[in-house]
């Protein structure tokens, strides 16, 4: 791939006593984009990133972050990159500033700047007006905002985002992925996130890695994983039972496949709007009767389903995973 | 309590980016500064947060000197052990002119040995709640960790042991002896004890998210510790075995180091006294560098998995 990528990974592993919970991933991630791993509960997500942020070590593969090999200078590596983790970190007992001016001192940022940067990334993120008050006290959107304030606390030039919205009411999310765009508009920041929820992946993603059983199944644009798929699918009514004519509806450029039922023909194509304008033509053109014409666009739900063999919402989770995401998902509906 | 939930809620709905805030943002975002390379940068944050989250919340040293202040009213004071036997006997015994003296000592390595164990719970409860992660995904020391960890232990305890002190005081302790030496050296002891005994406890609870794990090592550690020691009764009335598992352990030194300089116990008899000061100070070094520095290594190695 480019010269420019931020984060270039190979054969990355990590095996927990029998299990394989990262097998041989190779990813590169390009400097300025949003890239998103999207997988089931279990799926490998989390051990990737916390492989990639030096928290845990890798059982096999190599991987660097702006040229900085993880194995060799993770010191380095922590200071180059934001993590803002699944679950929430603050300090229920401290102000939201006191935890973000904590970190700063985590990180060695001299006071004479940690001090306004943290007033100014509360600003960012809306969390002024409850940066003296004690993080107990506010609801899990706010500490979603707080944790991704602090990721933001060392000027990093790549953060990773742990499911950034799990368990989030749908207008909180929305509003940390204005966030996170902000984040690659503005700043030209690179972003790595993790996401379960295919809708996440699709509306923030430049390109997204399905992750599945600790493998990368596919890598690619929310569009060149849709197009995967085989395309749109258009489905044509008839009046009546006249002659078979899927040969010709085939012969129309960019239709890949043709079904006939009874009085349906179901059309895959690359580009749905133009086939379907021909294929409209063409059976009135055989003195058939278009009953009606559907469009169907395929969703990455689909595209999810193909690839794996699954749908994302039929979740295997083991029982620390479950608890540690209610407990997550508890204290964000607070 | 109200009040926040409505205005949370607020919060979250309002959702829009301002545009001058993040012009403003911006300006001090790109002035990216030298972060530190200081290996022992951070350090002080992660103690002072302990020690900060400590003093907000007074409750707790209330709750834990509850029970030496009890120990001290009950066992010191009311029935003064020193009254069921004749006093040449008892001085010669304990070393101390009356029970509660002999007792207050005993009490100062208590606190110290309480708070030290629980040093290790706070551990587990970082790693519980995620803050252990936060700052293992920073660049700061893993050793600063797990002695930030020590010294909050540390500083808090000797906090607490002075108050006990002044209690003990104020319970009639035998105050002939005390001075700017014997006090401040008393203390030099008192936190050796503290760091060494923190550091153990940190040490044990670096690889553990599970707290009742760490209660039962607690409680597995802290009884024998205190009563396998001299800091309720002298030695020299315990039988042959338990005299010979007294001497290994590091409280008892501390306490008799602590009796030497505050009570004058040497001067009173040898009988009660368990070492020269001189091995008491040597042991109790030794104990605080050896086990802090497995605890710094051990860091290096179990925090990161
Ligand atoms: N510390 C650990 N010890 C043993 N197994 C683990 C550990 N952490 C994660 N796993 C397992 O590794 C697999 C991948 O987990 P994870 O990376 O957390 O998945 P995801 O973030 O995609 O939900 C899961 O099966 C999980 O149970
Ligand atoms: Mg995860």
């Amino acid at each position: 791939m480019s010269q420019q990528a931020i984060v270039k990974v190979q054969g990355l592993t990590k095996v927990f006593g029998q299990l394989k919970a990262v097998d041989g991933v190779s990813f590169e991630v390009e400097e300025g984009e949003i890239f998103g791993f999207l997988g089931p509960n279990g799926a490998g997500k989390t051990t990737t990133i916390n492989m990639l942020t030096t928290l845990l070590r890798a059982s096999g593969g190599t991987a660097t972050i702006d040229g900085l090999d993880i194995h060799k200078h993770p010191n380095e590596v922590r200071r180059t990159v934001g993590v803002v983790p699944q679950e929430y970190t603050a300090d229920e007992d401290l102000t939201g500033i006191q935890n973000i001016i904590l970190c700063a001192d985590l990180y060695g940022l001299p006071r004479s700047n940690s001090k306004p940067h943290a007033v100014e990334l509360l600003k960012l993120v809306g969390l002024e007006d409850a940066a003296e008050r004690k993080v107990s006290t506010y609801s899990g959107g706010m500490r979603r905002r707080l944790e991704l304030a602090s990721g933001l606390i060392n000027y990093p030039k790549l953060l990773f985002l742990d499911e950034p919205t799990l368990g989030l009411d749908v207008q909180t999310r929305t509003a940390v992925w204005d966030y996170i765009r902000m984040l690659k508009v503005e700043y030209k920041m690179t972003l790595f996130l993790t996401t379960h929820y295919l809708e996440e992946a699709d509306s923030l993603c430049d390109r997204i890695a399905i992750i599945d059983h600790g493998h990368i199944v596919k890598i690619g644009t929310p569009g060149e994983l849709k197009a995967s798929i085989g395309g749109d699918v258009i489905v044509v009514g008839v009046a009546e039972t006249g002659p078979d004519i899927s040969a010709d509806i085939k012969s129309i450029p960019l239709v890949k496949d043709v079904k006939k039922t009874d009085h349906e023909y179901r059309i895959k194509s690359e580009v749905g709007e133009e086939s379907s304008i021909q294929i409209i033509d063409l059976v009135r053109s055989r003195g058939l009767h278009v009953t009606k014409i559907s469009l169907t666009k395929p969703t990455l739900d689909e595209a999810y389903l193909e690839l794996t063999g699954r749908s994302i919402r039929d979740e295997e989770t083991n029982k620390m995973d479950m608890f540690k995401q209610r407990v997550t998902m508890m204290r964000a509906r607070r | 309590m109200t009040e926040d939930l409505s205005r949370s809620t607020v919060t979250t709905q309002e959702q829009v980016i301002d545009e001058e805030k993040r012009r403003e943002a911006e300006r001090t975002f790109r002035a990216a500064p030298q972060l530190s390379k200081s290996p022992l940068h951070g350090l002080w944050a992660l103690t002072n947060r302990d020690l900060v989250k400590w003093y907000k919340n007074p409750i707790q040293l209330v709750i834990s000197l509850v029970q030496p202040v009890v120990w001290l009213g009950l066992f010191g004071s009311a029935f003064n052990l020193g009254n069921f036997v004749p006093k040449t006997e008892f001085e010669a015994t304990f070393g101390a002119t009356n029970y509660i003296s002999y007792l207050g000592a005993g009490m100062l390595a208590f606190i110290i040995l309480f708070t030290a164990a629980f040093s290790g719970m706070s551990v587990v409860w970082d790693r519980r709640f995620g803050f252990m992660n936060k700052a293992l995904s920073t660049p700061v020391g893993r050793g600063s960790i797990v002695v930030g960890k020590i010294m909050q232990s540390t500083i808090r305890s000797l906090i607490q042991a002075a108050i006990v002190l002044v209690i003990a005081v104020v319970l009639s302790m035998d105050t002939t002896h005390f001075g700017v030496l014997t006090v401040g050296g008393s203390f030099v002891m008192l936190f050796l004890m503290s760091f060494g005994l923190s550091s153990l406890f940190v040490m044990l609870a670096l690889r553990s998210s599970d707290w009742q794990t760490q209660m039962a090592i607690i409680n597995l550690l802290n009884l024998p510790l205190l009563f396998a020691s001299n800091a309720m009764l002298p030695v020299a009335i315990m039988p042959g075995w338990l005299q010979s598992v007294v001497r290994y352990n590091p409280v008892s030194y501390a306490v008799d180091g602590v009796r030497q300089m505050l009570l004058g116990s040497a001067s009173i008899t040898n009988y009660s006294v368990l070492a020269p000061l001189w091995v008491d100070f040597g042991v109790l070094v030794v104990f605080a560098a050896l086990l802090s520095i497995l605890g710094i290594i051990l860091s290096w190695r179990l925090l990161t998995k």
